[in-house]
């Protein structure tokens, strides 16, 4: 019994070992800084993921600026001030929602934006992104302000301050670093989104002049490299993928950390 | 929110409206997806999400259980708080990551190592046929270290809610360490099958690392190292090639129904899930 557990963890662990190196060791290979500044060339000619990564940074500002505010403020909603049927109507479909598959996502951004300005762009990627940002961090908000001690919301009230400001005044500064937490999460997930971008944000080999046309992003420039023929580009798919991994990585053991000095 | 749910279904609706005119209910079934003769059926397609979904579940559904059981169960806080940790880190590598790894170093190690064994265990029907390393088996596999995570982190909650009066009455009456933990297994049922069929939702929608391993091709096999074509990776790849209108619908339809299978599944699996913490909650309240 305890070795079938056993191995199974193991296994569990293994291949995230395995995945984490292969990575590590491959990307490193490709690795340098041209490599981090240059815009992608023809096979053969070197080429970087510089324009990859200013537009993956630009998506996720986008997605930020959109979805956060609108995530923040259905979970203030669910927690002070939703009650009855519709709260738990709300809740259930924002948890439904976070299991709504990112590439049809993107088809219903093509759908609404794509097909109505004809043409590919940056703000239908960040949209994207921030339609899949918004359920997480509103129940990653809505789980935070729950855990505000009610003596502060009694204490505020017993000083005559209205509902709203102390929900926005006392509630909301009280749990802001656990907000803070779930938005950085959100924001690991969506950086490794790519399905969703294939035909919102598109893809781009140049530096982004604008934000209304196609942007490149590092995950649709992994997707684009691993399935061409050229080993080159294999390549710099994995050091590409090594970039995206740190930031992610990075992100999540960062969270980790803050949150056990917290609770 | 309400909303963006009735939005995302009507917008979906209208476009695929030429598609579901000229179809009509034989979308569903009819095999046929030729583009170039614009004739489009969905069958392969669901027949592919179907299949590798359920390889994905074969595996990882006793697999997570093992996880889950011995992190709750049976290690002790100081290995499984780092452990869980580590797993849960699985669900942070980004699908198009497991795709890449998938094509250069789980397709070959398959081909190489895993599927010739299989077809020479246990053979035919299901394991016959030209050994490539890319087909409906490395989907599934490649799915099933995907949702592992997932499957096991909700499990682990669902374990956790199980109240500890459980394992005291049943070890209380002589049940051994096994014995108890089937109890506590048998008491978290329904959330367990929630866990899974939150896995499943997960599998059917993924797109990028399936669509890099599974071979892409709308053919229905009963051989499971055969090529095949998922749901989700058919709009990945063909949404931006497809120039005729129908074509274009017939995608977007296929978008409307992986959008109301996941829909169902994740409705019904948060309520499985739901009923489980909810009931243990309503208990630690009254205690």
């Amino acid at each position: 019994m305890t070795t079938f557990t056993l191995a199974c963890t193991i296994a569990a662990l293994g291949a995230l070992a395995l995945i984490l190196s292969y990575i590590a060791s491959r990307g490193i290979k490709a690795l340098s800084l041209h490599f981090l500044v240059e815009t992608p060339q023809p096979v053969g000619e070197g080429g970087g993921i510089g324009n990859a990564i200013v537009g993956s940074a630009v998506l996720l500002g986008l997605a930020c600026v959109a979805g956060i505010p609108l995530g923040i403020g259905a979970g203030v909603y669910l927690s002070e001030v939703g009650r009855g049927w519709f709260a738990s109507v709300l809740r259930f479909l924002i948890d439904t929602l976070t299991g709504i598959p990112s590439i049809v996502t993107g088809v219903f951004v093509y759908v609404v934006i794509v097909l109505r300005m004809k043409h590919f762009s940056a703000y239908a990627g960040g949209l994207a992104l921030a339609f899949i940002m918004i359920p997480i961090v509103a129940r990653t908000t809505e789980e935070m302000i729950k855990l505000v001690p009610h003596s502060l919301r009694e204490g505020a009230l017993a000083l005559g301050a209205p509902q709203w400001r102390v929900t926005l005044g006392v509630v909301v500064p009280a749990a802001s670093s656990g907000i803070a937490t779930g938005a950085m999460l959100a924001i690991s997930r969506i950086s490794g989104e790519t399905a969703p971008l294939l035909f919102t944000a598109f893809g781009s080999r140049f530096f982004p002049r604008g934000l209304n046309e196609p942007i490149a992003s590092l995950t649709v420039q992994i997707y684009n490299y691993a399935i061409s023929p050229y080993d080159e580009w294999h390549a710099q798919a994995w050091a590409a993928t090594l970039v995206l991994m740190t930031l992610i990585l990075t992100i999540n053991i960062a969270v980790r950390f803050f949150t056990r000095q917290k609770f | 929110m309400v909303l963006i749910v009735l939005a995302m279904i009507i917008a979906l609706s209208i476009q695929a409206m030429p598609s579901l005119r000229q179809f009509g209910f034989s979308f569903l079934t009819s095999r046929e997806w030729d583009p170039a003769n614009r004739q489009f059926g969905a069958l392969p397609f669901i027949y592919g999400t179907v299949a590798s979904s359920l390889i994905a579940l074969f595996i990882s559904v006793p697999l997570s259980l093992g996880v889950a059981v011995f992190l709750v169960e049976q290690a002790p806080s100081v290995i499984a708080r780092p452990v869980t940790f580590l797993v849960e880190l699985l669900a942070a590598i980004p699908s198009v990551v497991y795709g890449l790894w998938g094509i250069f170093v789980l397709a070959p190690f398959l081909r190489e190592h895993v599927e010739p064994a299989l077809a020479r265990w246990l053979g035919s029907p299901l394991f016959r046929g030209p050994i490539t390393g890319i087909g409906l088996f490395t989907g599934g596999v490649i799915l099933a270290i995907m949702i592992t995570p997932i499957i096991s982190a909700v499990v682990r909650d669902v374990l956790a809610a199980v109240p500890n009066t459980q394992r005291e009455a049943a070890l209380a009456l002589g049940a051994t360490k096994w014995e108890t933990t089937l109890v506590v297994l048998v008491n978290g049922t329904p959330g367990i099958a929630g866990a899974v069929i939150l896995g499943l939702g997960r599998a059917v929608g993924e797109t990028m690392a399936v669509t890099m391993v599974i071979g892409n091709r709308p053919e229905i096999s009963s051989s499971l190292f055969h090529p095949s074509y998922t749901l989700a990776s058919v709009i990945a790849n063909e949404f931006t090639e497809a120039t005729v209108d129908i074509y274009l619908s017939s995608l977007i339809e296929l978008g409307l129904i992986l959008f109301l299978v996941t829909f169902v599944v994740n409705a019904v699996a948060r309520v499985l899930v739901w009923r489980v913490t909810r009931r243990t909650a309503g208990a630690g309240a009254a205690a």
